[in-house]
Order: C-alpha cells, then structure tokens, then sequence
C-alpha cells in the first residue's frame, strides 16, 4: 500500500494572534495523525509570523509550513488559496483541517475546488473509520468520518471523501476540546517559498475595520442567556444583571439578535458560537433545534419559559415554568443571599 | 441610459427546514424534496435584491438562474416578478445526487452557455445544507475573483468593482476587477413582487411548462414556434439540460460528487435528568443553594 499522507491543519491568525480553533484543530489533528500513523503538520501563512511558530509545536504540530510575505496580510483568498494549492502538489496530505470561520468557510472550498477534493462543511465530530459504499461496491479503509448537522440542525450526516487526497473539512469552532499545551515541545520549521502571480493579487484592500470582540462567550463557564421572550431592549438589563451577579458572559439567541437587542458576538447556537459551559441559564429562549445545537452540551441547563411546552425544556436539567421578570430579580437576591 | 452591465444571480429553490424531521431524508442520505415546503433560499433574495439594486443605479440587465428539477422554475418566475429580466433552469435528471463540487461545476457550464457577464451573485449559504461552498468554487471552476460575505456594492464601473464586505468583528471594502463573483449575505431587505410583473410573467414557461401545459405541441416545430413567441415577448425561460451546457457526464450529479454519504441520523436532544424548579422564592432560594454547593456557581 502506499504510504498515507500526514494530516494538516490550517493555521488561522489575525494580527500575528492565532485563532482558538486552529489550535482546537491541532489537538484533534493529532489524535487523527496518531490513529493513522502519520504526521500533524500546521500551515501558516502571514506576514511575520516566526513568533508564533512554537505555540504550534506544542499545541501538537509535528512541522510547521510558514509562508511569509506581506501580500498575504492581511488575509484575502486568492494568494492564501494559492499558496496552499502549490504545498498541497508538493506535500499530498491525507487530511486538511479548516476552521469553520468567514475565512476558513471562503478558503476551503476554493482550494478543495482546483484539487476537485470533497469537502464537507462546518463539521461538529471527526474520527477514522472504514467505508463500504454500497452504491458503488467499493470499500475504503481508514477514511476521515466527516461528521455535520445539516437541514437546519434537525439531522446529523455522516460524510466521506471517495476521491483522491486530501479528505478537506471545515470544523466548527469550540467543539473540539483544546488540550494543555505541552511546554518545550518541539518540531520542524519549513520556510515556504511564496510564488505568487498578477492572478492571485487582483483583489485590492481598501479599507479595513476590526474591533476585537468584547465578549469571550467559548471561554465562559457561565453563560446567562436571553431570547425572544426578554422582550425588549431595554429589558435585556435583566440578562446583565444576572450574569454579573453570577459572574457570567451575556449570550442570545438568534430571535433577540435579529430584532436588534444584542449584538451578534453573543448568539450562541448553529449560526453563533457554540458553547459547553458549567452553567447556560436560557431566559425567554424557546428553544429551536438550531440554538440547542449550539448548547445542548453545556454540564447543567437552567430553562425558564412561561409556556410549559417550549422545546428549550426538553434538554433542561432544571426547568422554571415562570416569568423571567420575576424568577431573575429572585435569582439575584438568593445567590447575593448564600454567597 | 443604456444597459451597461450584465449580472446573473444564481439561486437556489430549497426545502423549509424549520420543523422536519428525519423523515425527510431518504435510506440514501439524500433529500426528499417532495415531502417538503419549497421555499427560495433567504440569502439568494439578498442577492437578487442587491443585483436589482444594481440594476436601479447602473442599469444592469439581470439574469436569474438555477439547477433544481422543472418546477424551480416556480423560484425563477418569483425572481422575474421581483424585477430580474431574464431566466434559466439547469434541470437533467443527471444533475441528481450533485454535492457542492458537482454542483458549481454544473453552475459553471451554465454561465459560460450563457455568455458574457460582469458579475455572479449568490447568498452565501443554502438553509438545507449550510456549507457556503458553492460561491466559491463556482469562482474557482470560472477562474474568477471571488469576494464572499458582501453587506452592499460600494461602487461599479467598467472592468471594476469596489464592495464592502463582512469581516469577523468589523468590515472590509475591497476592489476586484470584474468580471468577478460576489456571495451576498442577509443585509439587505428585498423588495417584494410586483404586482403588475405578477401580471405579465405568470405566464412566463420553461419548455417542459409548455408540453406540460398543452399536449399538441409535442409537435416538434409546433412547439419552437410557441417557444420563439414567448421567447419574443421575454416570457421564456431557459431550460437546459446536462447536453445543452455541455456539461462532462463524470462530474455532474453522483458520479461527479466525491463526498458520500454515509449515514443519517434525526437529531433527539434530551437532558438526561430534568428537575421541575417552581418559580417560588422557596424553589429559586433552593435551586441557588444547589449550585453553590456543587461549585456550578461561586
């Protein structure tokens, strides 16, 4: 048999600060690697970007690919998509991880369509495992389970590449764990020689204007949590209130962020962040499939509904059947309470 | 003010996934259609709002199109009654079984059969899958710049085009040089149907309307003049098939799609212990204390 390729993770970064999910990404690459017998090797591409290399190394990348070059910051697709197009030839990985981001979500499927690899998006599970495709009559061992919920979150798809290497995915941020980087941990540095033609360059950055996010809603071990039934803007205070009394983050559902009472930084669910805290208190959130998904693996889950039947109680550990208006001030006053 | 720009806005007729279950997925793993709402995807009327904005500043001429089976035509017909001029249906039963691969490759086809244009636009996602993957590989497959998230069109000109566009925590405004390919996100809010567009293009048929509709034109030259006639008062819409775009058979539909899929489950969410809190002063003081003493809180 041939030999396998190594498993890959594409390094996500802005401003020289590599993203959260890329390391998620390293951690769950290296447990794919080990199974497989191969190699986990991260991809970075940037501008000055050496200080960041070591991070990679101990958060599992067995070698880094670094490409440096100041047409590739800030990010853009065409040169980013290039670049990896070129080490994909040279390299043949068997497994490309993406993170699930506006980037990773413009990249992936770009490179995955010059090398007609499949690709399967925003996947929640990965693990190896053997395929028998009844349809075709062919058998495939030590495939990339590509695991996704799809139609709105009400089914969950297990996805295999057939074709040619590499298996490309996109991963949702925060649902693979991150481990404990292992400190002093080293590996290989290979400097990328960018080749870059008119072709890639033709997209000009105009203007460009960030912020980075006020609110950490992955990291939170509490998250208090409103949705349509808080009502108004205005009365979103309540929301605060409770987290900061509790010490938590503010988190939404997508029906408060569409009416406009909250920014979308706080959804939480299958279109915002998902989340695993030790606490998620859901206030006036009914409880679609799609918010569930974001939060169903939170250790404990506090649900106060008015209506008995909203679907958000189906995956409470503690159900209140009860105005929100009330049950938080009480919430409030019993914790300052027992503190 | 002549026409100046051509933009296709390609979209895509899809099943309302809000309240289905597994049902609605066949022992395959694919969609069956048939047993739901078919809806036109939210993110395309975005994009087919900012295209007949386009057309309101610019005078764009804007052709809507889609792959599905005959009735998307039903999508194409809404669009035409929302302000596009002009329609085409990519409909083959070879097309069936298509992942996002096989899919922009099939789109790819019909934008070169169709013939010169400045800009593609699609929403960025579909609600049945999700994956906003097939902008960007129709981009790919056309050898275009693709630019994917886009809140508006800053400005269009000859051979140019500057967008702003979504970035994680602010925006962008970039500049590509057309043509190009846009994926247009939900910041818009489109226009509804026109009630006297309603009037003219109802009566707007794809071929398969036409011998559906009236089984004497299954005469062959019959049926190309009523298609010319209609074509003359812009009441046709394009049908064409796999052979029309001249579309490789190995990577259309399932032969051409790499990814497989494997198995389907229906999603069941439970808690697996679910205490009942009442919403007395007694049951939160309790609930609270419980949290403190298993460190969940403080």
């Amino acid at each position: 048999m041939a030999k396998i390729g190594n498993v890959w993770v594409f390094i996500e970064q802005e401003g020289g600060v590599i993203a959260d999910v890329s390391l998620e990404l390293l951690c769950k690459g290296r447990e794919l690697a080990a199974e497989l017998g191969v190699k986990t090797e991260a991809v970075l591409l940037g501008d000055k970007l050496e200080k960041c290399v070591p991070a990679l190394y101990e958060y599992g990348a067995d070698k880094v690919f670094l490409a440096e070059d100041p047409r590739l910051e800030p990010f853009t697709t065409l040169p980013y998509a290039k670049v990896i197009m070129d080490l994909i030839h040279e390299h043949k990985p068997n497994i490309l991880l993406f993170g699930a981001t506006l980037k990773g979500r413009e990249l992936a499927p770009r490179v995955a369509s010059e090398k007609l690899a499949g690709l399967t998006a925003d996947c929640t599970s990965l693990r190896i495992d053997d395929f028998d495709d009844k349809v075709n009559k062919k058998s495939y061992t030590n495939k990339l389970m590509q695991i996704r919920p799809a139609f709105g979150g009400n089914i969950i798809a297990t996805i295999v590449n057939t074709w040619d290497d590499p298996q490309m995915v996109t991963v949702r941020e925060g649902v693979m764990k991150m481990d404990e980087p292992l400190k002093g941990r080293k590996g290989e540095l290979v400097k990328v020689k960018v080749a870059l033609t008119e072709a890639e360059t033709v997209i000009k950055v105009i203007e460009r204007v960030r912020e980075d996010k006020d609110v950490d809603l992955k990291g939170a071990q509490v998250i208090v949590a409103g949705g349509y039934g808080v009502g108004s803007k205005d009365n979103f205070k309540l929301i605060y209130q409770l987290a900061e009394a509790i010490g938590g983050e503010v988190g939404a559902s997508r029906a408060a962020v569409d009416a406009g009472w909250i920014s979308h930084d706080h959804q939480v669910g299958q279109t915002g962040v998902t989340v695993r805290p030790k606490l998620y208190i859901a206030c006036g959130i009914s409880g679609s499939i799609q918010h569930r998904a974001g939060m169903t693996e939170s250790k404990k889950i506090i649900a106060i509904n008015t209506d008995p039947d909203a679907p958000i109680f189906a995956v409470s550990h503690y159900s209140i059947v009860g105005d929100l208006n009330a049950v938080i001030p009480q919430m409030i006053k019993a914790f300052k309470a027992k503190q | 003010m002549t026409v100046s720009y051509t933009v296709i806005v390609f979209v895509k007729q899809v099943p309302d996934t809000q309240n289905i279950s597994g049902e609605a997925m066949t022992p395959q793993g694919t969609v069956n259609r048939a047993a739901l709402p078919a809806i036109f995807n939210p993110e395309d009327l975005n994009a087919l709002e900012l295209a007949l904005q386009l057309k309101d500043r610019y005078n764009a001429r804007v052709i809507v199109g889609t792959m599905g089976p005959p009735n998307a035509a039903e999508v194409l017909r809404n669009a035409l009654y929302r302000g596009a001029d002009e329609a085409f249906l990519l409909t083959d039963r070879a097309f069936a079984g298509a992942d996002t691969l096989a899919t922009s490759y099939a789109l790819s086809c019909a934008a070169k059969k169709y013939g010169k244009f400045d800009l593609i636009l699609c929403g960025r996602q579909a609600i049945d899958g999700d994956t906003a993957q097939v902008g960007p590989q129709l981009a790919e497959k056309l050898a275009l710049p693709q630019i994917c998230y886009i809140e508006d069109v800053v400005k269009l000109e000859p051979g140019k085009i500057r967008a702003k566009r979504a970035i994680d925590g602010g925006y962008e405004v970039l500049e590509a040089p057309t043509p190009c390919l846009l994926t247009v996100i939900d910041s818009n809010i489109p226009r509804p149907q026109n009630a006297m567009r309603i009037m003219k293009y109802k009566k707007a048929k794809t071929k398969s309307e036409v011998i559906k509709g009236n089984s004497e034109y299954t005469d062959a030259e019959r049926l190309a003049e009523v298609e010319k006639r209609l074509a003359e008062k812009g009441l046709l819409i394009h049908e064409w098939s796999a052979e029309d775009v001249g579309a490789d058979k190995g990577r259309i539909g399932f032969a051409g799609s790499p990814t497989k899929v494997k198995e389907v489950m229906s999603v069941i969410l439970t808690a697996t212990d679910s205490k009942k809190v009442e919403p007395t002063e007694q049951g939160i003081t309790d609930l609270m204390h419980e949290l403190i003493t298993d460190h969940t809180l403080g």
